[in-house]
């Protein structure tokens, strides 16, 4: 019994220090690599239109996704920091939302003004 | 990566551990170290501003009635007389991602005290950074000199330039500032001050490992924004 208590304290105090694997990190990198081309690819063969801007948001968020989680570490921290992080997004995509509407009427002004020539 | 034993405080996981952690009239970040945390912050502060810069851009971008100019055409590189779109771009954005590999290792091998491994690492990453600044300077001549200007250019709408001197530059000046970093950390790593506790400058704190991986959380970061501004600005 006390033998496998020591056991389990040893085998406790390496996961302390221990690192992740080296594997985890390679195949993150190579993950990256194929969806840096696969983005690149959907310049390559030319797609337009929703499916363009759907690949390319796709391919991106899935990058940026590994790269919070993985190679910066989010994935292993405590929830205190990482909602600390990552609510503040909220507020970008408020602000995204709000300048869509804002450059929707300056293009219908200008398009009013200079092309139309007003009422 | 945070500790995840804590004298003196029993560590819940997920939102329940969130809910002590913050409640605990203790340190608030559990496990993580100071210096940590503040670049933590620091990136996130960071992120507002390369936001500010991406969203004006789609504002400018989207409010003008004159026709953006076709990204794939004017970042074209002719290979044997043939135009290759975005070569420049696409291998740009292959070797940040090779360095930020590098420096993820990096930082592994520096918790598990692999000097030697940790400091090649970090030359590698730097390299990288200086290729990739290098070859935005390459970028930026070749732009000049067809003419695209912050207030004009001769292939569409007229905010492109100014977007992408500002976009670019800003983005560029952070990977210039990260090269600096990464070449001083490799002398710091193989001149072994983090085995002998050599104390930083500005700071009390001894020389530990951990600033290893708060360099690798800037570099990751750099890394990030480009991931955006390839998409947005590049290819959209």
């Amino acid at each position: 019994m006390e033998e496998t208590n020591k056991m389990n304290e040893t085998t406790k105090k390496d996961e302390q220090t221990s690192t992740q694997k080296i594997g985890i990190y390679l195949w993150i990198w190579l993950l990256l690599f194929v969806l840096s081309f696969f983005s690149y690819m959907v310049d390559w063969y030319q797609f337009q239109g929703m499916l363009r801007w759907s690949l390319i948001l796709f391919f991106m968020f899935l990058k940026a996704g590994l790269i919070m989680a993985f190679f910066m570490h989010l994935f292993w921290e405590r929830y205190a920091l990482v909602n600390v992080l990552l609510w503040p997004m909220t507020a970008i995509a408020c602000f995204i939302f709000l300048m869509t509407a804002e450059f929707k009427y300056t293009l219908f002004s200008r398009f009013f003004y200079f092309v139309v020539g007003g009422a | 990566m945070s500790e995840q034993k804590i004298d003196g405080f029993e560590l819940k996981p997920g939102f329940k551990g969130m809910a002590s952690d913050t409640g605990s009239d203790q340190t608030m970040f559990k496990g993580v170290h100071w210096g940590k945390a503040m670049m933590w912050i620091f990136l996130l502060s960071d992120t507002f501003v390369f936001s500010c810069f991406l969203i004006s851009y789609m504002k400018g971008r989207g409010s003008t009635i004159v026709d953006w100019p076709n990204t794939s055409e004017v970042f074209s590189l002719y290979v044997g007389g043939v135009p290759v779109p975005l070569l420049l771009i696409a291998i740009m954005t292959f070797v940040l991602i090779t360095s930020s590999g590098t420096m993820a290792l990096a930082v592994k091998y520096g918790y598990e005290k692999n000097r030697k491994m940790c400091g090649w690492l970090i030359l590698a990453t730097a390299v990288g950074g200086l290729t990739f600044v290098g070859m935005q300077v390459f970028e930026w001549s070749k732009l000049i000199h067809e003419g695209v200007r912050p207030w004009g250019n001769p292939f569409g709408a007229s905010q492109f330039g100014s977007f992408f001197f500002m976009i670019t530059g800003f983005h560029g000046f952070h990977v210039s500032i990260g090269v600096i970093f990464l070449f001083i950390y490799t002398y710091k790593v193989f001149a072994g001050h983090y085995e002998s506790k050599k104390r930083g400058w500005f700071t009390k704190m001894k020389g530990d490992y951990v600033e290893i991986e708060i360099l690798g959380l800037y570099w990751h970061f750099v890394d990030l924004v480009w991931v955006f501004i390839f998409a947005f600005f590049y290819l959209w």
